[in-house]
């Protein structure tokens, strides 16, 4: 079970109406850093939506994780800037280098690596960030100069 | 009296700009220097020169500036005023150092109307702001003119939406405004998807209240009390300050009930996207305010009849809103002076991709690719030849070197295959494969189709996975007319935009590079030896000195050879990584990338 504490308080910053479902989604992620299988029911119940609603809303959108992500973030920017400059040969070496593929955790929730659109620093293509830490101008060496800085952190 | 401007656009952030800003600001202090005001600011454009600061009333630019330089910045500069000649701007060509940003060919050879304020005002401070009139056309509008005058006005200026389709803005207006209902919505499209576009995000993160004034007098115009800024919550910068504006505007009384008493009421409410490219279209957009997932639905009816939660409603992109208080403040007559006969005024890019000056820019419609890329872009990075230049994102097109000299505005992007878009104007070299930028456009809209038409689902998978099998060198003869069929049918039967554009990309690149197709489906080539599948790499014996540096590097040990000796890369082991190519150092140059098969044919 999830805190129930925890989501009355994030559900105090609502009115409970149906159209704030997608800001409710947000703020309940905000909290417990995914949406975890039992917040859908209540969120349903609060919002007065279905829980088929809750559910495909939160399926829909890129934003929402219904599983916990890694500690660490890593996100390797798929804009075309990058995709130009070499961003698929970054992706897979910072796969390599993990040992994950794109959109998986590692074992120990760690790491999570995720790739992302655009995050528009094109000028600094191509570009990853760790833990929102813009890392640019990346060439393939590079990527192990980086990564082993989050084991510090 | 002087200013110091840092830039702190989400690019020169990225590059540790606000950490310049404090040392700075730390130094400042230390050395008792009066005078003297540190101000951060939105993008100022250049972004390949970041982290910038700009220092007036002098106008000088400091360009790729680290927090090491702050020491010398003060200490020469401002302390004994001598410039930092090693921080100007430098000409590629020549060399030359430019000390003055508006003698910096990338800035004088534009013209900013949107851009004019984005890295010379604080975006936090909304006094900055009214500094340079802001406000002013609100002033005029609210106190001075009648809502028709408005509508007028916007109208003959012929303004047409910046979102990418050119819907004149001022009859957008009208149809709203002569809808019946008793509340009406404005809501500022900010959902900007496009990979490798920052055009919007960036003038909200540097002038936040040009949007929200444009949308008091949007408002004002067809009556709407109530606005929603619908943002990319991928943005947070854009986010923090825009909230940060709003309320400045609230407690100044520029945004809530009857402002400057006008008896005109109009709030504003942020509402943070979730991350779905199709809610860039406008009725997937409201069923996103509305708390559902993003689907579009058909027109009619429009959403200036029946729009958000069912009532009247007009969506304008973030460029159209800024442009509002300039052509109410100098008129239409000057804004329609600027451009071509059916586009007037500016156009605003993200200028991006293997160009040697990446940044925002703005020219008035009409304006010629070459010019974009030649005279501000400054050309292609490295020496490297032209290829293609992709505008208008997953929606738009490629267009070869034949059509550099295609004069930018909506017509005539149109005419080539290609569209205006929103901004996003990405520049490739001749070392990047068509083929394999259609498919990763194609990759880009299957993963974003919301799945609500059958050919925009099954159709753009289809055609994802033809492009990859040519990618593979599995392609068929008959693969292009198929994928040519398939672009058809997905664009006559998609709802909305995202499908009904869809294809463009392929069939841009067919129509321009179909030769590259061809090399890929019927030799097994890829002439620009991109695609993994079709490609070696290889050690040239006669070159290689046997560093030793590849066979350190290498990520699978594929590299055998002796220190001195030359080195072998095993095929069998090979990744096709790049790394041997990349740290093999310069003088030596002795991994190549070559075509599959080639060294068999070669030994037969």
């Amino acid at each position: 079970m999830c805190e129930d504490r925890k989501l009355i308080d994030v559900f105090s910053n609502f009115k409970g109406e149906k159209g704030e479902l997608i800001p409710v989604l947000q703020a309940v992620q905000d909290e417990f850093g995914y949406l975890p299988n039992d917040t859908m029911a209540k969120i349903a119940k609060f919002t007065g939506a279905s829980e088929s609603n809750v559910f495909g809303v939160a399926s829909f959108y890129a934003q929402f994780r219904l599983t916990p992500t890694g500690k660490n973030k890593i996100n390797v920017c798929r804009g075309t800037a990058c995709h130009v400059r070499g961003a698929p040969q970054i992706l897979e070496e910072v796969e390599r280098h993990l040992g994950i593929k794109e959109g998986d955790s590692t074992p120990d929730l760690e790491y999570s690596l995720e790739t992302v659109a655009c995050i528009g620093c094109c000028a600094l293509a191509p570009v990853i960030t760790i833990n929102d830490e813009v890392f640019g101008k990346l060439s393939l060496k590079d990527v192990a100069k980086v990564l082993p800085k989050m084991e510090a952190a | 009296m002087r200013t110091l401007f840092v830039c702190q656009g989400t690019g020169c952030v990225s590059s540790k700009s606000p950490e310049i800003q404090v040392a700075l600001e730390k130094l400042i202090e230390e050395a008792n220097l009066e005078d003297i005001k540190v101000k951060l600011t939105g993008c100022h454009g250049f972004c390949q020169q970041g982290p910038i600061i700009i220092i007036e009333p002098e106008g000088i630019f400091y360009g790729l500036v680290g927090v090491d330089d702050v020491a010398e910045i003060v200490e020469s500069h401002l302390i004994n005023g001598k410039q930092v000649e090693r921080l100007f701007y430098k000409e590629p060509v020549t060399g030359k150092a430019i000390p003055k940003y508006e003698d910096i060919p990338f800035y004088s050879k534009q013209e900013r109307i949107v851009l004019k304020n984005c890295g010379t005002i604080n975006s936090e401070d909304i006094e900055d702001y009214i500094e340079v009139d802001g406000y002013k056309a609100m002033e005029k509008a609210l106190e001075d003119m009648i809502p028709d005058e408005v509508i007028e006005e916007v109208k003959a200026s012929g303004l047409r939406g910046r979102g990418g389709a050119g819907f004149p803005t001022g009859l957008k207006w009208q149809f709203c405004r002569d809808a019946k209902g008793d509340q009406k919505y404005l809501i500022c499209n900010a959902d900007e998807g496009d990979p490798g576009a920052f055009m919007d995000r960036s003038i909200l993160e540097a002038t936040p209240h040009s949007v929200i004034e444009g949308m008091v007098i949007a408002g004002y115009a067809f009556g709407a009390t109530k606005g929603y800024i619908y943002v990319r919550a991928e943005y947070p910068l854009a986010i923090k300050r825009l909230k940060i504006a709003i309320d400045q505007a609230r407690e100044r009384g520029y945004l809530g009930e009857n402002i400057l008493d006008s008896g005109h009421d109009f709030d504003l409410i942020l509402f943070e996207g979730a991350g779905a490219f199709v809610c860039g279209e406008e009725t997937a957009l409201m069923a996103s305010i509305e708390g559902k997932r993003g689907m579009p639905r058909p027109r009619p009816p429009y959403p200036a009849v029946s729009g958000l939660f069912g009532k009247p409603t007009t969506i304008n992109n973030v460029k159209s809103l800024s442009l509002i208080s300039p052509i109410i403040l100098k008129g239409a007559e000057w804004f329609a002076s600027i451009g071509t006969e059916k586009s007037k005024g500016t156009a605003v890019f993200a200028l991006t991709g293997n160009i040697s000056n990446s940044g925002l820019i703005e020219v008035p419609m009409g304006t010629t690719l070459r010019e974009i890329i030649y005279g501000i872009g400054g050309g292609i990075l490295d020496g490297k030849q032209f290829k293609a230049v992709q505008s208008g994102g997953p929606s738009g097109g490629c267009l070869p070197a034949s059509h550099l000299d295609t004069p930018v505005d909506y017509e005539n992007m149109a005419a080539v295959g290609s569209i205006m878009g929103s901004g996003g104007m990405v520049v490739m070299d001749e070392d990047t494969c068509m083929v394999d930028v259609a498919r990763y456009f194609l990759d880009f809209t299957q993963k974003e189709s919301c799945g609500e038409c059958g050919p925009c689902r099954l159709g753009t998978k289809q055609m994802l996975d033809i492009l990859t099998d040519i990618t593979e060198g599995k392609g068929k003869p008959t693969d292009i007319d198929l994928l040519l069929e398939l672009s058809d049918a997905i664009k006559t039967g998609s709802l909305c935009a995202l499908g009904q554009t869809a294809p463009n990309p392929v069939l841009t690149t067919i129509r321009y590079f179909r030769e590259e197709y061809e090399a890929h489906i019927k030799e097994g080539r890829c002439p620009a030896l991109v695609c993994k599948e079709l490609i070696d790499y290889k050690i040239d014996a006669e070159k290689c000195v046997g560093c030793h540096l590849c066979f350190n590097n290498c990520p699978v040990d594929a590299i055998t050879g002796d220190v001195r000796g030359p080195h072998v890369i095993e095929m069998e082991k090979c990744i096709k990584c790049g790394m041997c190519l990349e740290v093999c150092p310069e003088n030596f140059s002795a991994v190549d990338k070559i075509s599959k098969g080639i060294e068999q044919e070669a030994a037969q």
